[in-house]
């Protein structure tokens, strides 16, 4: 069970939810390049401005490790990085799970979203006013160490902060993304995870994925917002759990 | 002293613990983990511009704020707080009930139950209005230094570059080898300078300088000394002339910077070349004969340039034949230090004497590495060398 994490966090986010499945799956955390502890020397503008080329890294990251039957368990913007993982490498993957997906962020005609150009400009302002003292502070904590001697302080000081250049671009590239064309080359059976009361990714946009996915399942959970592995751990384990089980 | 007591008890009666909660000089709020708000102070209903009744239990805290610091809040504050328990100056903007935004730095902790769930989460909010319009002009200042910082850096490569023969020229008869390298990370431009070049008739000129200072203004004067070099070379006969003008020059010029160098003029001579070296203020050039494997240091001292009107300079002449090689440096290279203090001549005409019938290139690589190492890689002066040898 290979966990994903999405646009702000790092992997720190899966462990409450990876956690109940350690007795009887292999489980696999990692940081897309450019987040978290991830080496620095990983991240390539090019390579990495658009989910292709996280998805290129999450199939080279699965060959790396040998790993099929891969239950792959994705949050936010990985819903799509796995997605089109899945369609290069079907054979990698026996179950996909999408927690808070949106195959596209921005309206269009006749596609509700949820986003306007106008609320990215915004998210590159946010950004930019907390990360003032980051090149200051930040820097050498994240990037002069790769070893992460104590856990406990360095992840406290890097969880959920990234350069705030490659911040952007990630933004960018999330925020920008449309891949309502890919869903229907998913062939990997997929459980799509909706919370209520999401801004990122609301019902409307969970319904979508899951309409034009060949083969999904749907779980509404009660708990709300975008993060329910961080505020409802218990119930969305369970959802998976009875998914991968079933 | 009954008057101090007075206010002392007039203040703290007052204050009491819902006086301070209400009107906080920041606005309190709580909300349920997943964001639901459960009370607030009167400061937040007041700059927020609702009613108690319109906000608890009815409005969540995402919905107040600004579509950016929204998606902010879920992507980023929101699991720093449920996966830390707290989290610290977060700057988001508010969104007030006439429309108008508030900018506000906000303090958040989880409160959690027995069991580690979390009940509650608190957040103390100040307004940041003026801080907020402070921090985007420092922002944009630094990205304004960053670019020019970049610009500066590029051009100072590109400058760099061309005062720095990239390849030395392929002689008939000669084989020159250079090495450079700026002082500390290499990202400013550095005073030292060499250039080779030709005279019609088949001589060869080697003109090889440290101006004082870096930066540009070090760089218009290297400009400046290596252009007078050429056009005086034209039509001088001796090192010594050369010199000369580029005193004159130097003197004459606005910078007040001195420079010293070594002017290396090599002839055809019937047995090989005759090299006459000219120096000001500048170490001599060391000569390695291949018949000895001797190493001498050639060139009388001559005054710097730049700091006295009307200075003459001396220069002197060698024979050079098959195998003997010339090796130009800066003091970079001979006061380099390092732990073990001073590099020192000895150590270089050592050094130079050793690698006698080794290709210029060689030599002048040789030269720069053993240097650095000594200095232990981080050289605090720049360093030229230019080698050549009699084929």
């Amino acid at each position: 069970m290979v966990f994903a994490h999405g646009f702000g966090c790092d992997q720190h986010m899966w462990e409450p939810v990876a956690a109940m499945f350690e007795d009887r799956f292999r489980v696999v955390l990692f940081d897309h390049a450019g987040a978290g502890d991830a080496d620095p020397t990983a991240y390539d503008v090019d390579r990495h401005s658009t989910l292709a080329g996280y998805a290129d890294d999450v199939v080279a990251l699965l060959r790396e490790l040998g790993l099929t039957d891969v239950v792959f368990v994705a949050h936010s913007v990985s819903c799509m990085i796995g997605a089109l993982a899945a369609i290069e490498a079907p054979e990698l993957f026996a179950k996909l799970v999408m927690v808070g997906p949106s195959a596209r962020y921005l309206n269009d005609d006749g596609y509700v979203g949820g986003f306007d150009p106008v609320d990215i400009e915004g998210l590159l302002e946010a950004l930019q006013s907390n990360y003032l003292g980051w090149s200051a502070q930040m820097a050498p904590a994240i990037v002069g160490n790769a070893h992460r001697p104590e856990l406990g302080d360095t992840m406290t000081a890097s969880f959920c902060r990234t350069d705030p250049e490659i911040a952007a671009r990630f933004a960018q590239v999330t925020f920008t993304s449309d891949n309502r064309a890919d869903l229907a080359a998913v062939t990997t059976p997929t459980l799509v995870i909706q919370c209520r009361d999401d801004i990122i990714a609301p019902e409307v946009v969970g319904e979508y994925v899951r309409d034009h996915l060949p083969d999904a399942t749907y779980a509404l959970l009660a708990a709300t917002g975008h993060c329910p592995n961080l505020s409802a751990p218990d119930e969305t384990a369970t959802a998976i759990a009875r998914f991968v089980d079933g | 002293m009954d008057d101090a007591l007075d206010r002392f008890y007039g203040a703290l009666l007052h204050d009491d613990a819902e006086a301070l909660y209400e009107e906080a000089p920041c606005a309190y709020l709580s909300t349920t983990p997943d964001g639901l708000i459960v009370k607030t102070n009167e400061t937040f209903l007041t700059w927020i511009g609702l009613g108690r009744e319109d906000v608890a239990g009815r409005l969540r805290f995402v919905d107040l704020l600004a579509p950016g610091s929204r998606v902010y809040h879920e992507t980023h504050h929101l699991p720093l707080l449920l996966m830390h328990g707290r989290a610290q100056e977060i700057a988001l903007d508010l969104v007030r009930s006439d429309g108008h935004r508030m900018p506000a730095i906000m303090n958040s902790v989880v409160e959690r139950d027995a069991d580690g769930r979390p009940v509650v989460i608190r957040t103390a909010l100040f307004d940041a209005t003026e801080r907020r319009r402070y921090e985007q002009e420092l922002v944009a200042a630094k990205q304004r230094a960053e670019a020019s910082e970049l610009e500066a850096r590029v051009l100072a490569d590109l400058v760099q570059g061309s005062l720095i023969p990239p390849q030395v020229p392929t002689v008939a008869g000669l084989t020159f080898g250079g090495a450079y390298r700026p002082a500390g990370r290499g990202e400013q431009i550095g005073g030292d300078f060499y250039d080779i070049f030709e005279l019609p008739g088949g001589s060869w000129i080697v003109v090889l300088g440290d101006v004082e200072g870096k930066g540009v203004e070090a760089a218009v004067v290297t400009v400046l000394v290596r252009h007078v070099a050429r056009s005086a070379a034209a039509h001088s006969e001796r090192p010594a002339q050369i010199l000369h003008e580029i005193n004159d020059a130097l003197f004459g010029h606005p910078s007040e910077r001195f420079c010293t160098a070594v002017v290396l003029w090599l002839r055809p001579s019937a047995t090989g070349w005759t090299a006459s070296i000219g120096l000001a203020g500048h170490p001599p050039v060391l000569l390695t004969r291949a018949t000895t494997g001797a190493t001498t240091d050639i060139g009388t001292y001559g005054r710097l340039l730049g700091a006295f009107d009307g200075t003459d300079f001396d220069d002197v002449d060698v024979e050079i034949e098959t195998g003997d090689s010339l090796v130009l440096y800066t003091d970079g290279v001979s006061e380099g230090r390092g732990p073990r203090g001073w590099y020192g001549e000895d150590r270089l005409r050592e050094l130079v004497g050793s690698l006698a019938g080794s290709p210029p290139d060689v030599i002048a690589d040789r030269v720069l590495s053993e240097s650095l190492a000594f200095q232990q890689d981080h050289p605090r002066d720049d360093i030229a060398i230019v080698a050549v040898t009699v084929d």
